[in-house]
């Protein structure tokens, strides 16, 4: 382009100055080859840096469903229960001996096995719930009563492990939780077809337990559920009201400055402040009950507060200054033109907002552990002042437990944890879609 | 040039409102009806931007029915002035006046006085087309709705009337349930007069409103603007001096918050007074 120009005929003293004069187009187009360079340099960094987010992010996801895949199965031991009318009190049936119905069924499998040393190695292969699970069948179905029904119970998490291939055969028996006894009775459960691998449903309906083949993940779930409904069920209105407030509303002052000072600041406050904030307000001056999703509720509302508050006031601020005319212009007062215009268009924003307090609300541990949400609970909380555990607490949780069945647990527990946050991410997308139309 | 008695008794009014002008009506133009009262006075009115004094001291009466063009260079305090007529600056808080501003009689700035009601009576179409998201017909019954007509065939009504009185009618009335955001630039222009309209305000402010639209749609306002003429005294802010020739009745001139020269917009425009406004208008400078 430029060796065309320089052919072009000067003439005279002009054309002189002129070719010796650097014209800017040169000096452009000198620069433009750096300029694209550098443009592709800048490129290279931002794909390099995705890619390199990416990649931990398959790690960390592959590393999560390897490890916890195997938690959705359990293994089953099939038993013919006899349930014989001389041990069940039909008119009692909750108090009878059903540990030794299974016990009996079991020696039935192996009557070799004589002493108690030994009958106690191999009970311990089967779950110590079976017979609480067999109690519930029966209850549920009282015409079993005098039948001999084959009946899955499932097996103990030593057992469980050995059949996922998580603990090896090969190690020295005095290294194994099984020894080569026990070994040998499984193999013969394997030859008769009495083990089997099913789909775990304990683990969604059960609540916590020590022994790994009864914990759930429900009990959390529920607990999760309650907590977060009471955070948002105070978070959403007092963080809009106060958003809409100190936007709309406040005067410009010193004061108000102030606050949105410490709200902000408030948004970068370590979480576990608001734990001990909790635990001195709620818990020693209110005495609400430990442990609760109430408190656990209120305790995470704190905490969402200030990020609510500043995506909404982003949010507010991002309505066009003309739709506030023209409301204002037909004679609508301040608080109609809110309600009726800056409000609906400022929605979407809002509540991705509030998603997003949410999903963290959903992920938080510190906090709870201050207000005794860490404590081991059982029971599936009814309630939102039932003990409860949170899903992140129980994360917490398993992973400290010893057991090698917890550690799939725990990985499990993440995963589903992480498909309530993708399930919340998809719902504010939706709402903000069907908000957006409206409008 | 001789004055016709209609004229001699506007040029008392005005003397006794401080113009101290001689204030011609135009004589191409048809008289209105009613017209020529002061409809909003300002004496010694000065706006401020916090130490900053965007409008000095103005003594000005706009007089009713008439339309009244704004001119000026850029930050001028023309549409300030425009602005502050409705209270619309109420919405910038360094924002302050003195003097006074009366409307019908009444104080804008005075303590009683209810921006809302105000508001209500003196519409004001905004420079960019600003309807709401919404469907047309609830753009234009928005204003009524506010005001407490609930009744559907009312609002139909009104929705009709303020349309066509747009000059939109027959472009949307099968569509109104539409979203107002589909219509062009000037139809959405004239929606928000209609909507304007709807509220039936006394005054019309409109704040440079066609400087985002193209020269068809902007020669469709005019005719809007024309067409209204002698119902609503209508103010208008302009930066095209060939609009506000056309448009308008009297022309102010605005140059650096002063108010330098207020006439017919005929004899402002052929013989400006002031040097600063024959310099403006021969484009001298802008």
């Amino acid at each position: 382009m430029s060796s065309q120009k320089e052919q072009r005929p000067v003439a005279g003293n002009r054309g002189y100055i002129r070719q010796k004069k650097e014209r800017t187009i040169d000096i452009v187009s000198r620069r433009l080859a750096q300029r694209y360079r550098k443009e592709k340099r800048f490129k290279l960094y931002g794909l390099f840096s995705i890619i390199l987010s990416t990649v931990f992010l398959a790690v960390l996801l592959t590393s999560i469903v390897s490890n916890g895949y195997s938690a959705f199965f359990q293994t089953y031991i099939k038993l013919d229960v006899t349930l014989e009318s001389t041990m069940l009190d039909r008119e009692n049936l909750g108090k009878s001996d059903f540990q030794g119905i299974i016990k009996q069924s079991i020696t039935k499998l192996y009557p070799e096995v004589a002493d108690r040393k030994s009958k106690r190695e191999l009970y311990a292969l089967f779950s110590s719930g079976a017979a609480f699970q067999l109690r519930e069948t029966v209850m549920k179905n009282p015409g079993l009563v005098g039948k001999t029904i084959p009946y899955w119970v499932p097996a103990d998490d030593d057992v469980d492990m050995l059949m996922k291939g998580h603990s090896k055969r090969g190690v020295p028996e005095n290294e194994r939780r099984l020894d080569d006894r026990q070994l040998g009775w499984i193999d013969k459960l394997v030859d008769q077809n009495r083990i089997e691998k099913k789909f775990n449903v304990t683990f969604f309906t059960a609540g916590d337990s020590r022994e790994p083949e009864l914990a759930g993940i429900w009990g959390a779930v529920k607990g999760s559920f309650f907590t977060l409904l009471v955070t948002l069920a105070l978070s959403f209105p007092i963080g809009i009201a106060a958003a809409v407030y100190l936007e709309e509303f406040a005067p410009k002052n010193l004061a108000t400055d102030f606050i949105e000072v410490n709200i902000n600041n408030l948004a970068a406050v370590p979480s576990i402040v608001f734990g001990l904030l909790g635990l001195a307000v709620f818990l020693n001056f209110f005495g609400m009950p430990r442990s609760t999703s109430l408190v656990g509720g209120l305790v995470l509302m704190l905490m969402t507060l200030p990020t609510i508050i500043i995506a909404s006031r982003a949010a507010l601020k991002a309505v066009p200054p003309s739709i506030r005319e023209a409301a204002l212009g037909v004679g609508s007062s301040k608080m109609q033109m809110v309600s009726n215009h800056v409000l609906p268009l400022a929605l979407p924003g809002m509540l991705t907002g509030t998603i997003i307090g949410m999903a963290q609300a959903l992920g938080e541990t510190a906090p709870l552990l201050m207000i005794g949400m860490v404590a081991f609970i059982v029971d599936i909380p009814g309630g939102f002042t039932d003990p409860a555990a949170v899903m992140p607490v129980q994360i917490y949780l398993w992973a400290d437990s010893p057991e090698r069945a917890f550690l799939e647990r725990t990985s499990a527990a993440i995963m589903v944890l992480l498909a309530f946050l993708i399930m919340m991410n998809a719902v504010a997308v939706i709402m903000r879609r069907r908000f957006e139309k409206r409008w | 040039m001789q004055m016709t008695a209609e004229e001699r008794e506007v040029n008392k009014v005005a003397a006794k409102s401080g113009a101290n002008r001689e204030i011609f009506l135009p004589p191409e133009r048809e008289r209105v009806k009613d017209g020529g009262k002061p409809h909003v006075s300002a004496k010694n009115f000065s706006i401020f931007y916090g130490n900053f004094e965007a409008v000095k001291k103005v003594n000005a009466d706009i007089l009713s029915k008439y339309v009244t063009a704004i001119i000026g260079p850029s930050g001028c305090g023309k549409s300030t002035f425009l602005r502050a007529i409705n209270r619309m600056n109420d919405l910038i808080p360094s924002c302050y006046t003195t003097g006074t501003l009366m409307f019908d009689g009444e104080d804008v700035y005075g303590r009683y006085t209810d921006e809302v009601q105000l508001r209500k009576k003196i519409g004001m179409v905004f420079q960019k087309p600003n309807p709401f998201p919404k469907s047309i017909f609830d753009n234009i019954a928005y204003g009524p709705r506010l005001h407490g007509v609930k009744d559907k065939k009312m609002l139909e009504e009104v929705v009709e009337k303020s349309l066509r009185k747009a000059a939109l009618w027959d472009e949307v009335k099968d569509r109104l349930d539409r979203n107002a955001l589909g219509l062009s630039g000037g139809q959405q222009q004239r929606l928000c007069v209609a909507r304007t309209l709807a509220v039936e305000p006394e005054i019309l402010l409109l704040d440079e409103p066609t400087s985002a639209l193209d020269p068809k749609a902007t020669a469709k306002i005019e005719d809007l603007i024309e067409e209204l003429r002698g119902s609503y005294t209508i103010l208008i802010v302009t930066h095209n001096m060939q609009q506000a020739s056309r448009v308008s009745d009297y022309t102010m001139f605005y140059y650096e918050g002063d108010l330098v020269e207020y006439a017919p917009t005929k004899q402002l425009f052929t013989n400006p007074r002031d040097q600063v406004t024959e310099d403006y208008i021969t484009g001298r400078f802008s």
